[in-house]
């Protein structure tokens, strides 16, 4: 229902857009400016092709760095995404592990709302050694009613040999659900 | 009339690119993550990530058991729907032709064709729009039905097939489409057919509908001003006054309303109502065209109702406004040769905000926009200004992926200096280790061996004791010298000797149940040192290959991908500035197009003002007749 609504009011932004264009367009005459149109078109298939070449440059760095600097022996990647439907206001999560601090994150507006839609973003990657490692979460918000809250949880991961994924499940108090949850991945 | 119409089913037709799945029951975090790069527009990240991930996926023995599994048909979708959004059409078309082909079941198939005919027709291919839609067949998702049917009607109005579109439209019609376009578009399509009574008779309808959001606002008011406009083309200006009327003060189309609405009054001779429309608009924007051209209507109509000292003035304010809006086009000319417009354009807010064309004609430092406001808000020119900023952002990575590399072969230099001395050493004395962890190993499975032969033929002999085996052997010794003996005393000691080794033999065949299950518990408890021994043998020939791994081996894909940046990061610059230039000549056009047109109506207000003078003399020494 959420996604049917989102999706409506996508249609409807660009349907406006689509529609202020076309009065536009209708002042558009001429030769010379047909002749721009197709150069521009030209020139959109070679940027279109540059965009797949770097793309590609790209996952091949994303193998790269991967394997150079989290190999899998020691990778541990920490995620954050919010409760379905939360509508506190994250503003900073910091996480400890072991003791240290690994990320200090601060949410504007628009991540908020990526997390919101149901994104998920990975705050860290690093690398531990194999065995049990504590993980510290602190995170701290607005409630709707516009009261500040902060809450601070301790977490014990195993790391294995094969790269270890954290979930962490985020929801204001108010919600009924736990504030800071681990899922297991 | 017949191109406005094409680009009227074109804009609305990219209204309907999808949104990407949410991630409600997301069981895939590296989905999730693409999603979240994605709604924050960062489409190239989103499809490096699905990209990668969807990669994996195909390249895995058992795709069942990954996680992506439970969203592959999403993600396939997605990744499709990322690049539509990136500007990318041929990728986004091969992605979702690759959906269409694989085993998918049927609703699947029909969205995958359904986007595939909404890239189609972006793109002006509409035979192949058409054919995409004709593999829809059978059980078709309910969220997109309409969808499906709405865009069959563009191409067919696209496709000089108006009776088509109206027989389409005419049944979305009957769905109740909740905005107002299906009833815009039907009142176009009857048009487009010949059906001018019934196009009217639909835009009006569609001119009379409720509205409850911008969007609606904006189709009813755009209903109004075709009706207003075809209605005084066809002469009945009563009418067209009324429809254009309508058209909200206000809205995107007002101005052109207000102009038409004036000419309207004008052609029934209604001067002093026709100023009514036209003073609202002259003292709008005066970069306007519409507003423009009521600065020369307003002393027309004064003229014509022979007040011409008023017209004579009013010609004199459009011509000052003129003057002023020639030099305002030049200074802005000259202001893109300067590069002013582009810097403008690349403005970090052009990023963060949807409104910044709007916004950006405020600026006190960017003249140049004045006049290229519709130009901007032109799908080519968005197209163009984006693939421009997309380039910068490419060139920005491609320049911080060339400086890594020389951090990554930072990285590579020390730890081969920190391993290089330390791994002989490490290895010599692993290879003691090895041989000395292997013997204990052989005699472990020795050991294993006999405990599993004396379960099938007891032994008890194997289960001794140490000492019970030399005290054994120490019996059988004397036992032989008593043999060998002549001594009188031999066959007491004999006795004796026989006694000893019955109580030894006694001793091992009663005790041998609980030996052998005390044999066997010892053994267990050695199987779990093994198996902390191996453990640790198998880490540490990790770490040994992890640390070789950590420098050895990355010269030749290093070397390679400096290289691929190095070329991309050419191309890129190369293409910035054809894309920078093309932007500028494009902006220089239109704003020469525009001079034109301002230096013809300041030719016109100068007649303007002089006959106006002339015949205001004439009437104020009643020389003119009535």
């Amino acid at each position: 229902m959420k996604n049917a609504r989102a999706r409506h009011n996508l249609i409807t932004t660009t349907r406006v857009f689509g529609f202020s264009l076309l009065l536009c367009l209708g002042s558009v005459h001429g030769r010379a400016q047909q002749n721009d149109q197709q150069q521009m078109r030209g020139l959109d298939e070679q940027v279109q092709e540059i965009k797949s070449d770097v793309l590609s440059i790209a996952a091949e760095l994303s193998q790269l760095e991967e394997k150079l600097l989290y190999p899998s022996g020691t990778q541990v990647a920490v995620f954050v995404a919010l409760a379905e439907g939360d509508q506190m206001r994250l503003d900073a999560v910091r996480l400890q592990i072991d003791g240290k601090l690994v990320a200090h994150y601060i949410y504007s507006a628009k991540e908020l709302e990526a997390l919101r839609k149901g994104g998920v973003q990975r705050i860290y990657v690093g690398n531990v050694a194999t065995g049990d490692h504590q993980l510290e979460v602190l995170i701290d918000g607005k409630l709707k009613g516009g009261s500040e809250f902060s809450r601070t949880e301790s977490f014990t991961f195993r790391k294995e040999v094969k790269p270890k994924l954290v979930e962490l499940k985020l929801a204001g108090p108010d919600s009924g659900n736990t504030p800071i949850t681990l899922e297991k991945w | 009339m017949r191109t406005l119409r094409r680009f009227i089913g074109l804009g609305l037709a990219f209204g309907l690119a999808a949104l990407p799945a949410a991630g409600a029951d997301l069981r895939d975090l590296y989905f999730g993550e693409a999603l979240y790069h994605a709604y924050q527009g960062q489409y190239f990240d989103a499809i490096r990530r699905l990209d990668t991930e969807l990669a994996q996926y195909h390249r895995l023995d058992e795709p069942l058991l990954d996680t992506l599994h439970y969203h592959v048909n999403d993600a396939e979708f997605s990744v499709g729907d990322f690049e539509l959004n990136y500007r990318m059409h041929h990728r986004a078309g091969r992605a979702i032709k690759a959906v269409l082909e694989s085993a998918v079941d049927e609703a699947v198939r029909n969205e995958a064709a359904f986007r595939l005919a909404r890239i189609h027709f972006q793109k002006g291919q509409l035979d192949d729009a058409l054919h995409a839609l004709s593999r829809i067949q059978g059980m078709v998702p309910e969220e997109i039905k309409d969808d499906i049917e709405f865009l069959r009607a563009n191409i067919y109005m696209a496709t000089d097939q108006p009776s088509e579109a109206v027989e389409v439209l005419n049944q979305l019609q009957s769905h109740e489409s909740p905005d107002g376009f299906v009833a815009y578009n039907l009142g176009i399509a009857l048009l487009q057919a010949g059906r001018q009574q019934e196009a009217v008779e639909q835009l009006d309808k569609a001119g009379q509908r409720t509205a409850d959001d911008p969007a609606g606002f904006a189709i009813r008011d755009k209903s109004n001003l075709v009706l207003g406009s075809l209605l005084f083309e066809s002469g009945n200006f009563e009418r067209s006054k009324q429809s254009l009327d309508r058209v909200r003060l206000e809205g995107p189309f007002s101005n052109q309303a207000l102009l038409r609405a004036g000419s309207a009054e004008a052609s029934a001779d209604q001067y002093d109502r026709a100023l009514v429309s036209w003073n609202i608009l002259v003292e709008r924007e005066a970069t306007d065209v519409a507003v423009q051209e009521a600065m020369l209507a307003v002393p027309h109509a004064y003229a014509s109702l022979k007040l011409h000292g008023r017209a004579a003035i009013q010609y004199g304010r459009a011509l000052e406004l003129f003057s002023n809006q020639i030099e305002k086009v030049d200074a802005s000319i000259a202001s893109i040769r300067e590069g002013r417009f582009l810097e403008a354009l690349i403005r970090e807010e052009s990023r963060q905000d949807e409104t910044w064309v709007i916004r950006l004609r405020s600026l006190p430092d960017a003249p140049e926009t004045y006049y290229l406001m519709e130009l901007m808000a032109s799908h080519d020119f968005q197209t163009a200004l984006h693939n421009y900023l997309d380039l910068e952002d490419l060139q920005s990575r491609l320049i911080a992926w060339n400086a890594s590399f020389d951090a990554f072969e930072d990285i590579i230099k020390l730890r081969k200096q920190n391993y290089e001395p330390l791994l002989p050493l490490v290895d010599a004395q692993f290879r003691e280790l090895d041989s000395r962890m292997r013997l204990r190993l052989e005699q472990r499975k020795h050991l294993g061996e006999r405990l599993q032969a004396i379960l099938i033929t007891p032994r008890p002999d194997y289960l001794a004791t140490a000492d019970e085996r030399i005290a054994g052997e120490r019996i059988a010794l004397i036992e032989k010298q008593l043999e060998d003996s002549d001594s009188p005393e031999s066959p007491a000691l004999q006795h004796r000797a026989a006694r000893l080794r019955g109580i030894l033999t006694w001793r091992l065949e009663t005790e041998y149940p609980q030996r052998l299950t005390a044999a066997f518990e010892h053994f267990n408890e050695l199987n779990t040192q093994v198996d902390t021994l191996t453990r640790q043998y198998d880490a540490f020939v990790r770490t040994r290959q992890a640390a070789t791994h950590s420098y050895i081996g990355y010269d030749i894909q290093i070397g390679r991908l400096r290289e691929r940046v190095s070329e991309a990061l050419q191309r890129v610059d190369l293409l910035m500035a054809r894309q920078g230039h093309m932007i500028e000549t494009v902006a220089i056009n239109q704003l020469k197009a525009r001079r034109e047109r301002l230096v013809a109506q300041q030719t016109e207000a100068r007649y303007g003002v002089a006959d106006s003078y002339d015949r205001a003399a004439r009437a104020q020494s009643g020389m003119e007749g009535p």
